[in-house]
């Protein structure tokens, strides 16, 4: 008798977790709900809003979402856009490489791209971003002074290789590193000009993470980064055995496996040339 | 490998003179001067103790025993090693219970959360046998708690104090028991701090203090006429620890250890006891180096062990079968962590999980009987087989390890076995025993899941393998005793030969961790490895007052013609008595020969012999019910400098100590 009643409440038990689960709230999500947002800026026609994850634009990789609404405070759903950021320095001005601007998918007018900025702004130096976009066959433009924060740990390098080229690696994953073998995504782009930064397919970055506070420790299993498609984020595996502060050595190869910038991490030689940064 | 093993099988199988190291029957006792059976007698006012040093730690008494060393890394908790084999492949309990130590460089063996206040004795399982309570490879050490039990003795007790001039240890305690026939209990305290101590020749060396504090009580209630309960608790706090041969000391180590127990007798003609115990006990390790001055870098490395279980057992008789029958389990959670201080300011502090919250959970069943086949001939079989689960429980533990073995799943589930036997051969003058027996263990939590876990002996950062398969053992054991009035010697011999055994190696690919380490070992099995251990023990009564005894043992490890590290070289000691009424005096000698046979994969190296001379006496007043015992000697009389085989790091063991030990007794 004690034992169906056991088994009663077991099963009633058993019956109330497995509703539970099933009672998914489905309520509509706003759009910029997980989002935060940076900036805000209006022209006379339209007015911008700037998302990000975290609120911030900072040095490196950043992955950018936006709104546009019109003067009646209508949420623009279909447009046609592209931007480019200017870094304005006392004696010169370079963009930074960006990514096309599309609509994020199932969206009713949230459009999102990335934008690598290699440098923080200051008093004297700044990023501005412009955007030139049609709606209805009618084209604007608008640009805002971004304020683009320093990152505290190295998150992009730009180098000349040995081709005599210059490139930019911009660190993507790990946003939020962890003790594990971590996702590893980065982009590398080739400096055509100041002005034009495209992505450099079938390359290979290296990677050596070492804490240089520990006696340079190391760790096993990493994997170099490479493409799965062309155009898409370098990926690979990176481990990380502790918290703290890591130096993430690079090795860029290109098509033909020629290490065109870093070295390998020896006795001697405790850094590579160009390294990222990691610490939690 | 098999071969050799069909060869044993056929050796054993004739039917040889034997006599077992049984512990669960009586035996009618021949000799009058050496302990037949493995038992360290512990309690201060058991007859059987001897020693004259009667508030030394366990370490020391349980190092009487020949089976037993110690591998020292200061004063404090030195870690047995049994039948030439660590804490790993032994299993060290309390009354049964199982016990997890909580720091993952071993300096916290179970040995080192009780006191001798607390115990009354210490049997010792050599091989297989000991695997009542537990999987074991070396045999099981089971310290047996001190308690009155029920008789008309009433209210007891004694206050003793000591002190040692070394390293000006004072001791402080007492032990107080009432007993009646329905109704007993004791509750004992001890107190012991030392300053570091001197090697001989003076030098000081430091971090070798120590500060304990251990209090313990034990209740017994009868229900009915066959029937008792009782219950355990000790407490038992070290602060303030020096490991002079580590980098880092401890600033706390504490355990509770609690149990209740139900015992039941004359259940049947043929079932006299049936005895069930609950237990838990919960263990805090705190590793630091606060103390030094100079470290690469700054760590703390606490650690936590909790295990609860029970066990339940059956014993009885019948016709020429004396059997018992024990099931027991037990669940343990071990988590330790590492937080490591960069020298550079303003950077992150580095955190591991050096144990990553493994978690044991281990059920077995074991039995043993014990065939008297002749008034001389005896027979004992023992077998058994358990369950062992392992879970890593925490999910950083978990994805720290997958660095390293991508493939491993979070849990792992094997079976362990083993079976034994043992003849006992019995006449008048002599007695024999030879026995053979199997035994597995599963890898322990540092070998298993150990994460850069740094041995400053080799300085090597180990990291555990999941993979690994179960260690087994194949053991044979003969022992030779011959005794009369006035004599005895007993030769004792056991052979291990043990498979898959489990052993670091360097691991060229991997970069260590601990700065200023070597490398890195991975935890691997090596297809054999074989111990042997011999012991003579002799005693020669010359009159009623002198009586000369001694002891020579030698254990010799091999694996691939490399010799295996912790492996004991010819050690000695011999000791004469002088006894005459309540006045007993001792002079000793002991001493090893020189450890050529050392593994320098280990880290070891050539020690030098030594021998060490001591001098004590001890005298008895007695006003009425009142006792007053003086003890004093001193030890290492002319201040030799030596070290062990098994110092650390070669720490130099105490120079010349003067002790004195006051037992007052109602």
């Amino acid at each position: 008798m004690n034992l169906i009643k056991f088994a009663g409440a077991i099963l009633l038990v058993i019956f109330f977790a497995s509703c539970s689960k099933q009672n998914i709230n489905i309520t509509k999500i706003n759009e910029t709900d997980s989002l935060q947002l940076v900036t805000s800026f209006s022209n006379d026609t339209h007015h911008f809003t700037i998302y990000t994850k975290n609120g911030k634009l900072q040095q490196g990789y950043n992955k950018i979402y936006f709104q546009v609404k019109d003067v009646n405070n209508q949420l623009v759903q279909d447009l046609s856009a592209s931007w480019k950021p200017i870094m304005h320095m006392i004696t010169k001005s370079h963009a930074g490489p960006f990514s096309a601007i599309q609509k994020v998918t199932n969206s009713h007018g949230l459009y999102e791209g990335y934008i690598v900025f290699q440098m923080a702004g200051n008093d004297t130096e700044f990023w501005d971003l412009t955007i030139d976009y049609a709606i209805n066959g009618n084209s604007y433009s608008i640009k805002h002074k971004l304020n683009i924060t320093p990152f505290t740990k190295r998150n992009v390098v730009s180098f000349k290789g040995s081709d005599n080229q210059s490139y930019i690696i911009a660190l993507i994953q790990p946003t939020t590193p962890k003790v594990a073998i971590n996702e590893i995504q980065a982009l590398v782009f080739k400096m055509q000009d100041m002005m034009t930064f495209p992505v450099v397919d079938n390359f290979t970055i290296k990677i050596d993470p070492r804490m240089p506070s520990m006696g340079n420790h190391g760790t096993p299993n990493n994997v170099p980064l490479t493409q799965t498609a062309k155009s898409s984020f370098y990926q690979g595996k990176l481990s990380l055995t502790m918290t703290g502060y890591w130096k993430i050595n690079l090795q860029l190869l290109n098509e033909s496996d020629t290490v065109l910038k870093g070295e390998s991490i020896t006795d001697e030689i405790e850094s590579s040339s160009i390294f990222f940064e990691i610490e939690f | 490998m098999y071969k050799m093993v069909h060869f044993l099988i056929g050796i054993m199988g004739f039917p040889i003179l034997l006599f077992a190291q049984d512990h669960h029957f009586q035996k009618t006792d021949t000799f009058k001067n050496i302990d037949l059976e493995n038992v360290v007698v512990i309690a201060q006012h058991h007859v059987a103790n001897k020693k004259t040093k009667v508030l030394s730690s366990l370490d020391n008494y349980l190092e009487s025993n020949t089976a037993i060393n110690m591998v020292r890394r200061g004063a404090y908790a030195w870690e047995p090693l049994l039948n030439g084999m660590g804490t790993e492949r032994s299993v060290i309990t309390i009354d049964g219970m199982r016990i997890y130590g909580a720091c993952t460089d071993k300096m916290d063996p179970i040995t080192s959360y009780v006191e001798i206040t607390n115990l009354s004795k210490a049997n010792i399982y050599n091989g297989s046998s000991g695997s009542a309570h537990g999987a074991t490879i070396a045999g099981n050490i089971d310290l047996m708690r001190r308690k009155s039990g029920f008789n008309h003795s009433g209210f007891k007790g004694t206050v003793f104090a000591g002190m040692e001039t070394n390293n000006w240890q004072k001791m402080l305690g007492t032990t107080m028991q009432y007993a009646s026939p329905k109704f007993y209990t004791d509750i004992d305290f001890i107190y012991r701090d030392a300053d570091n101590y001197k090697a001989g020749g003076g030098n000081k060396i430091a971090y070798s203090q120590f500060t304990k504090y251990n209090i313990s009580a034990i209740t017994g209630f009868k229900l009915s006429k066959h029937e008792e309960i009782l219950a355990s608790l000790i407490y038992d706090k070290a602060i303030d620890i020096g490991y002079p041969a580590l980098p880092m000391d401890v600033a706390l180590a504490e355990a509770f250890i609690g149990s209740v127990q139900y015992e039941r007798h004359h259940i049947t003609p043929n079932i006299h006891h049936w005895e069930t115990k609950l237990y838990y006990n919960q263990i805090t390790h705190i590793m630091d180096d606060t103390q030094r001055p100079d470290v690469p870098i700054r760590m703390d490395m606490p650690g936590w062990s909790k295990t609860g279980g029970y066990y339940s057992k059956l014993i009885g008789k019948k016709n020429k079968h004396h059997w018992n029958a024990n099931i027991s389990g037990h669940f343990n959670y071990s988590l330790a962590e590492m937080t490591m201080f960069s020298n550079n300011p303003g950077e992150k502090d580095m955190f591991m999980l050096t144990w990553p919250g493994v978690q044991t959970i281990n059920n077995q069943i074991f039995i043993e009987d014990k065939i008297v086949i002749s008034n001389m001939l005896s027979l004992s079989v023992h077998a058994g087989i358990g369950n062992h689960l392992n879970r890593i429980k925490d999910n950083l533990g978990y994805e720290s390890l997958l660095i390293f073995y991508p493939e491993m799943s979070r849990s792992r589930s094997r079976w362990l076995k083993n079976a034994g036997y043992t003849f006992s051969y019995q006449t008048k003058k002599w007695q024999h025993s030879l026995g053979m027996g199997f035994g597995e263990r599963a890898p322990s939590v540092s070998e298993a899941y150990g994460y850069y876990l740094f041995n400053s002996a080799d300085k090597y950062d180990y990291m555990g393998n999941p993979h690994m398969n179960n260690e087994k053992s194949i053991e044979i054991n003969a022992a030779t005793g011959f005794a009369v009035q006035k004599l005895s010697v007993k030769l004792q011999a056991t052979y291990f030969s043990l498979f898959n055994y489990i052993i670091g190696k360097p691991q060229a690919s991997l970069i260590p961790m601990t700065i200023g380490a070597k490398g890195i070992k991975v935890y691997e099995q090596l297809s054999q490895a074989h111990i042997i251990n011999t012991s003579l023990s002799a005693a020669y009564r010359f009159s009623k007052k002198w009586q000369l005894s001694g002891d020579l043992i030698y254990r010799k490890g091999m694996a691939d013609s490399l010799d295996l590290p912790q492996i004991q070289p010819l050690t000695y000691r011999t000791t004469l008595q002088y006894q005459y009424a309540a006045f007993l005096g001792e002079a000793s000698m002991n001493g090893a020969l020189a450890q050529n046979n050392f593994s320098a994969l280990f880290g070891e190296s050539y020690t030098a012999a030594y021998t060490v001379f001591n001098v004590s006496a001890s005298y008895q007043i007695k006003i009425h019910q009142h006792k007053i015992n003086v003890k004093a000697g001193v030890e290492n009389v002319f201040d030799r400098y030596y070290t062990t085989f098994a110092s650390w790091n070669k720490v130099p063991q105490m120079g010349r100590n003067v002790f004195i030990n006051l037992i007052y007794s109602f």
